[in-house]
């Protein structure tokens, strides 16, 4: 069989081999070191233990008493947040848009890349070049013709407002990692499949794409998160509240409650927390997704 | 001769010159198109509106030739938002890239602890950015804040850091280490991997001490990761906006924290002056292309 490994394959071990492996050494080989690590620790995890825990307090209590455990647990504070629409519409807005951000995501860079990565045409090096250039810059630069295009194009306060500028916006990353991991397939998988009789089309659906999965997979996750978490394309493309992802959603919440920390607190919790639980859920995909485009090939 | 005539088709088609430009033609077309609508033409445009006083209706009329760029850069707030790009970049350097660069080494091996570890320092970078600016807007509020809180708790009045000029942006960049030191730890733990367990062992037997192991034997194994982490970085720090627009909302305390991204927001997206704002994206694109192009020939020929 041949070996069909390829660099993301190592990088997705090199990323991760320390979930699965057994722990090496004595535990206390050195004091100093496991001192700076709780150290820094402590400064990662306090302000997140800080704002779940001051979600359950109330504004009296919290002014006082940011550090202990709240005396009485404030459930209201996340109940309250729990039991109205707005919340969860947020969140299904922002699944919404990050799903098709991902499927087109997919859909449009995978046989773009395998065009790059197995075919011969004329222009495919200035093609490929053009795509590439999309990653030296961000959506910042271009956001406000970017905003008169959307809104000429009759997309503005709509989720394909978001949804088609992100998947053109991904399709650089997307293309560049998709592409160097379709050629680290070994060529003879191509060749002998042409002898065989099979077209182009059915050797990238049948053959390429199923020996991808993990490479698809973290552009898929790459795709996601950043869709995720995006806040200046959506901030200038909607303006209907009802229609706004997560992130505007809370910086509206925010807003309304400006003062009552504890509320803000809790809402800020529960909008993190779908991101934890997916982290926790998937961390080898999650690690190796995110740290991708630091594989060369 | 029909066998002739299948092995020469066959032939042709595995040379695939045909098919593959068929099917080149099907796959590439819907990416070449995105691409171009909604990232390649806007830039184009950016270009186009720059020099142009242009409210967004009806057509950019008005030229006023270099007048947005010459009005940009005498604007005292935009050159304090090019310093503050100058600081993130300049913190993102000398603070986090070593602190990621330390704490990998620490966690290289599979000691104790290690996984655990790793995973929390890699938690804040899959938080949104607009969470962990509201994070530390609660954090270094005067009133309920914690950090105003250990302050009064040792004897000192309390601290309004983000309403306080002089300091309201040492608070970001705070916050922008905090975020992003984990994504660089994990790039370096993953170079680490691939550097030649012999190596170390060889340095060992010489009798290299700790110290010379990581800078004879780490950091010439890692150089092409720790490369990469700053283009990372210097890329990154131009286009911070999402933890301004929580941290101080609009670039307060008296317009110190902009940076140029907020800045583009601020004065161009909600006062609707395309052109001025269009400019002001004309230089972020160029300081990009500029530093990924010059970082590229400079220092990433042989990768």
């Amino acid at each position: 069989m041949t070996d069909v490994s390829t660099a993301f394959d190592r990088h997705i071990a090199a990323t991760t081999e320390f979930l699965t492996a057994p722990v090496r050494g004595n535990p206390f080989a050195s004091l100093y070191r496991l001192l700076v690590l709780f150290l820094v620790a402590g400064l990662v995890i306090v302000p997140l233990l800080a704002t779940v825990i001051g979600g359950f307090k109330d504004l009296g209590e919290l002014r006082v008493n940011a550090f202990g455990l709240p005396r009485v647990w404030h459930w209201e504070n996340y109940w309250g947040i729990l039991s109205g629409s707005g919340y969860w519409r947020y969140l299904a807005n922002s699944l919404w848009v990050a799903g098709w951000t991902v499927f087109l995501t997919l859909a449009v860079s995978a046989p773009a890349a395998f065009a790059f990565a197995h075919l011969h045409f004329f222009g495919e090096k200035f093609l490929f070049n053009y795509l590439i250039f999309g990653l030296t810059f961000p959506f910042a630069t271009a956001i406000l013709p970017l905003f008169i295009k959307i809104r000429d194009l009759g997309l503005l306060d709509t989720p394909w407002g978001i949804i088609l500028p992100q998947v053109a916006f991904y399709l650089a990353i997307s293309v560049l990692l998709l592409r160097n991991a379709f050629r680290q397939l070994p060529v003879e998988l191509v060749e002998s499949a042409l002898m065989d009789g099979c077209g182009y089309p059915r050797i990238f659906f049948s053959i390429i794409l199923p020996l991808s999965r993990p490479i698809l997979a973290a552009v898929a996750i790459i795709a996601f998160v950043m869709s995720w978490n995006n806040f200046l394309l959506p901030l200038v493309a909607l303006n209907t509240q009802t229609k706004y992802p997560w992130p505007l959603g809370l910086m509206d919440y925010q807003g309304q409650y400006m003062t009552q920390w504890n509320l803000v607190l809790a809402f800020i919790t529960l909008t993190i927390l779908p991101a934890i639980a997916m982290f926790l859920a998937a961390q080898k995909h999650i690690v190796a997704g995110l740290t991708a485009g630091a594989v060369k090939g | 001769m029909a066998a002739t005539a299948i092995t020469l088709a066959s032939a042709r088609r595995a040379s695939g010159v045909h098919s593959g430009w068929v099917t080149a033609a099907i796959f590439l077309p819907p990416a070449i198109a995105l691409f171009t609508v909604f990232v390649i033409l806007p830039i184009g445009e950016a270009a186009w509106y720059g020099f142009f006083n242009w409210n967004g209706l009806g057509l950019p009329t008005n030229f006023v030739g270099l007048g947005n760029f010459v009005q940009l850069f005498a604007n005292k707030v935009f050159t304090r938002a090019l310093i503050n790009n100058g600081l993130i970049i300049l913190i993102s350097l000398l603070v986090q890239l070593p602190l990621a660069l330390g704490v990998a080494v620490l966690l290289a091996d599979r000691r104790f602890g290690a996984v655990t570890f790793r995973m929390i320092f890699f938690l804040p970078y899959i938080l949104a950015d607009v969470a962990a600016g509201l994070i530390w807007r609660y954090m270094f509020d005067g009133d309920y804040g914690l950090v105003s809180q250990v302050a009064t708790a040792f004897g000192f009045a309390p601290v309004y850091l983000l309403a306080d000029t002089h300091y309201a942006f040492a608070a970001v960049l705070i916050v922008i280490v905090w975020k992003y030191f984990g994504f660089h730890m994990m790039l370096y733990i993953a170079g680490m991997q691939n550097i030649d367990r012999y190596l170390y062992e060889a340095a060992a037997i010489d009798g290299a001490n700790a110290w010379q192991r990581f800078r004879f034997v780490t950091i010439p194994g890692l150089a092409s990761m720790i490369r990469l982490s700053i283009f990372f970085s210097l890329i990154g720090s131009l286009q911070v906006f999402d933890v301004i627009r929580a941290m101080t909302f609009d670039g307060g305390p008296l317009n110190t924290t902009h940076t140029m991204v907020s800045f583009l927001y601020i004065f161009g997206i909600t006062r609707m002056r395309v052109g001025f704002g269009s400019a002001v994206g004309i230089v972020i694109f160029v300081l990009c292309v500029v530093v990924a192009f010059s970082y590229k020939r400079l220092f990433m020929r042989d990768d």
